[in-house]
């Protein structure tokens, strides 16, 4: 911009506009663009800091998104039940110590059997893929395309996955399996383990879903 | 000790037609800086307000502005199963209002915005005692308002009170506090102000954040009109 | 040749940029002597950007919707973040804008600007301050408060006075028997899209007029007369850049410093801006005690209220609402003058439109009081209400400036025009 600036004060010295030979004193001039150039960029970032932030979740937004409680009470062994957060279904999934005991045989046969891909919060990292090992919490949504699997807890030709099933879950869409930990197959089309949300133990019968620590 | 409401003219028909400007109002002084006092009034409006008003625009978490925590919101101010999060509704159904009051209550969100904080610290004090309304109930700033003196176990019960013109005084019309209830007309006032303040908090959350923004905005605009007048004096040297 | 150079002549071999820049900022010439008057035009433009992006990211936000356009302005100014900014920006920007184009109207009266060559260049204008009240009327439906609705019902009604097809025209552009969803949603359609894309269309036509006749100041005289005859530049003209860049600049910065302490301090501007009665929810069985359009539109208003009903039909008073935005477009062959600017013009003139502003502003106050607002005369006048009886004075002082224009501007004692501009 500099140069059309002197270029504007040359072309002008035959009119309205005398700038004198040497009179101007262009350092001044750049130092003064420089100054309310920086001013203008605040200016800038000032005015559009609102307009990006109010592309952001809404407290409505945020209400619906804050973390759910479930009463771990009603769930007996074996049961799992369903909530919503955030829009999506989160499986509570109360496991017997039989699914329990279960769940290290299929270790060979699942793509990461120790969590090394980050879809579960580091409280979580581990065999169980859970804070307690009776309680597996999980985002009901299949990590290869979005649909949400279908729950196969039964062993065996029961479930209608065959004689070596020992329980779990699988996606209707594209046949992905997964394990009584979320834990996918392998040779599945979905990528990654079921994704363990943040959660946490509010008492013994008293769950939290969608935030890691309690509130205070 | 009377709680005299002076009106500016004489309650006549004109007045029952809704031009309630022509009511001298009470300034309700109240100060939006004062949280504590907000507190109050919040508290007085989920006791009194909230069971038939709702104030569907407004979160209960967004009392934390008035530095409560979410705790002390939900375990004081929170009396339906309402989450924290949640704006603040009230069970009664519209049609349920109408047919109770003859109106639905209105929403109260921003009731601040469209009366005024001083017509509605004046309305709170002017009820007063009208055998001919259907709740016993009238008003001196809204006249044959439909709804009831919540307050009136507090501020007691008053009496309109005409007095006759003089030599010196012009016929006005007064209120006249004739059972005194559990509150001092003092602590009764102070009370309303504790409402209002929260009401008009209530209707515009923003507002004490507004200001302070605008003041940073303005300091720096200053600064911008300093450096543009300096930029714009030092062009302006070449033209003659 | 750097890389900036290089980018900018492989650019100017695809597209005229640098000629562009050339031809409208630092090679266009504009008197020297602009004052305090021709800030108004840049402002105009200025409130034109700020008005379409905060209505854009408003637009993410607001329903369409008669159940739901309440709730959701309410929820911009709490849920959304920094949602209230936005909105205040944007109701605030609505009165600033014009504000700012009322004054650059009247620099026009001053100055002589709408005389020939520019007849054009205020014909658009015109049409620009045209579309700008359409938009503003839209627009403050979209709120869905008392008093959009009932201003918006008033207005609408002023078409049901049209002789014949009146009512039906009504029903049209209401889209129903009263004003309801499918108004509001219209008005949405017109609002966000249709008047914009108008009024931009018109903003550039604006300019271009401006670019080619070049800009008029504060002598009124033209300073292409006197050119250099090496250069073919006007003597008393600078160029736009940097000289009026930087001077706008200024302008700018404490214009935006008036329109933030507004924003920041007054959003509601003591119900001026954003009525009071426009925060209850639209109600179709209830009319508030007193409905009065926002200011800009009051002193068109008053004159709509001034005019009685005659043949019992209100069509004359909108007529003359209609009269007095029309008649603004014939100025350039109204004024006789010769001279342009009110610094060579006489005593008349200056009368004239001394008269026409006082007219202007008493019609604006009354146009936002109730007719009763300063009692009533005695029985010697019928009791009528004296705020009637002045408006109809000031509507007919009003419509006489335009009138009686070619006249008093002929007669006037004028002073003789500079050879070259004053400063």
């Amino acid at each position: 911009m500099a140069d059309n600036i002197d270029q504007g004060g040359n072309l002008a010295a035959s009119t309205g506009v005398d700038p004198g030979a040497g009179a101007v004193d262009k350092r001044r001039r750049r130092t003064l663009i420089a100054w309310t150039g920086a001013a203008g960029a605040v200016a800038g970032l000032g005015i559009s800091g609102p307009f990006v932030m109010s592309m952001f979740p809404s407290e409505r937004a945020r209400a619906a998104g804050a973390p759910i409680e479930v009463d771990l009470s009603k769930i007996e062994p074996g049961m799992m039940v369903t909530e919503e957060w955030r829009g999506k279904p989160v499986w509570v999934l109360h496991r017997t110590e039989g699914m329990i005991e279960r769940v290290p045989s299929t270790d060979g046969a699942v793509a990461d059997p120790e969590s090394r891909q980050p879809m579960q919060p580091d409280y979580a990292r581990n065999e169980l893929r859970s804070i307690r090992p009776n309680y597996l919490v999980l985002v009901g949504i299949c990590t290869h395309l979005g649909c949400s699997p279908s729950q196969k807890l039964e062993v065996g030709e029961a479930s209608g996955l065959g004689a070596d099933w020992n329980g779990g879950f699988f996606c209707p869409c594209h046949g992905s399996k997964f394990d009584l930990a979320g834990r996918v197959f392998k040779g599945a089309p979905a990528p990654a383990n079921l994704e363990v949300p943040p959660h946490t133990y509010l008492s013994d019968t008293r769950l939290l879903i969608g935030e890691d620590s309690k509130r205070g | 000790m009377k709680a005299l409401l002076l009106l500016a003219c004489l309650l006549g028909p004109a007045i029952a037609c809704g031009a309630s400007e022509e009511v001298r109002l009470y300034r309700a002084n109240i100060d939006l800086r004062d949280a504590v006092s907000i507190q109050r009034g919040a508290k007085v409006f989920v006791n009194y307000c909230l069971n038939c008003h709702s104030a569907s625009y407004m979160r209960y978490n967004r009392l934390t502005d008035l530095g409560l925590s979410e705790r002390q919101i939900s375990d004081n101010l929170i009396f339906s199963d309402a989450k924290i999060g949640e704006t603040m509704t009230v069970a009664m159904r519209e049609e349920d209002g109408k047919i109770w009051f003859g109106v639905a209550p209105p929403d109260l969100s921003v009731i601040a915005r469209s009366r005024g904080a001083d017509w509605l610290y004046s309305y709170l004090r002017g009820f007063y005692r009208d055998a001919s309304a259907v709740t016993g109930w009238n008003n001196v700033v809204f006249p044959n308002v439909a709804m009831p003196h919540v307050f009136w176990k507090l501020q007691g019960i008053q009496r309109f009170h005409i007095v006759e013109g003089g030599h010196h005084a012009e016929a006005h019309s007064e209120l006249v506090l004739e059972t005194p209830g559990t509150m001092s007309v003092q602590a009764y006032d102070e009370m309303l102000r504790d409402l209002v303040a929260y009401l008009a908090y209530m209707a515009e959350p923003v507002s004490i954040k507004r200001v302070r923004v605008g003041i940073v905005v303005l300091l720096f605009l200053g600064l911008l009109i300093v450096m543009t007048w300096l930029l714009k004096r030092e062009y302006w040297k070449d033209v003659h | 040749m750097g890389p900036t150079n290089s980018l900018v002549s492989w650019i100017d071999e695809r597209f005229p940029l640098t000629s562009t820049f050339k031809q409208h900022l630092s090679e266009y010439y504009a008197p020297k002597n602009f004052n305090f008057w021709y800030f108004f035009g840049a402002l105009s433009l200025l409130v034109l950007v700020i008005q379409i992006v905060t209505g854009i990211f408003l637009t993410m936000h607001y329903k369409a919707d008669a159940d739901q356009a309440f709730a959701s302005v309410e929820y911009i100014m709490r849920d959304v973040p920094w949602g209230w900014l936005i909105r205040y920006v944007h109701s605030t920007g609505a009165s600033m804008f014009f504000l700012v184009v009322y004054l650059h109207m009247f620099r026009a009266l001053l100055y002589g600007s709408y005389r020939k060559p520019r007849e054009l260049l205020w014909i658009l204008g015109m049409l620009i301050y045209l579309c700008l009240m359409a938009e503003a009327f839209f627009g403050y439906l979209l709120p869905w408060g008392q008093m959009s609705y009932w201003g918006a019902q008033v207005i609408v009604n002023l078409f049901a006075a049209v002789p014949f097809l009146g009512p039906d025209l009504a029903v049209w552009i209401r889209g129903d028997y009263v004003v309801s969803d499918a108004t509001l949603n219209r008005f949405f359609a017109f609002h966000v899209i249709a008047v914009p894309l108008v009024l931009l269309g018109l903003v550039a036509a604006h300019l271009i007029a401006l670019h080619e006749v070049g800009s008029n100041n504060p002598d009124g005289i033209e300073i292409k007369k006197k050119k250099d005859l090496a250069t073919g530049v006007p003597l008393d003209g600078i160029p736009f850049h940097p000289y009026y860049t930087v001077k706008d600049l200024f302008g700018v910065a404490v214009f935006l410093a008036v329109f933030t302490s507004i924003v920041f301090f007054a959003p509601e501007m003591g119900g001026y801006f954003l009525e009071h009665n426009n925060f209850v929810p639209a109600d179709p069985l209830k009319t508030p005690a007193h409905i009065a359009p926002v200011w800009y539109f009051t002193p068109f208003y008053s004159i709509l209220r001034a005019v009685p009903p005659m043949l019992g039909s209100q069509f004359p008073g909108v007529l003359a609402m209609g009269a007095a935005v029309v008649i603004m477009f014939l100025l350039p062959w109204l004024d006789r003058s010769p001279v342009k600017s009110i610094r060579y013009r006489g005593s008349l003139y200056k009368a004239a439109l001394a008269l026409f502003v006082v007219a202007f502003l008493v019609l604006g106050y009354l146009g936002t009081k109730p007719t009763n607002v300063w009692g009533q005369f005695g029985p010697w006048l019928g009791g009528a209400d004296r705020a009637t009886v002045v408006a109809r004075v000031f509507t007919i002082v009003y419509f006489l400036f335009f009138v009686l224009m070619p006249w008093y501007t002929r007669v006037d004692k004028t002073r003789p025009e500079p050879e070259r501009v004053t400063s």
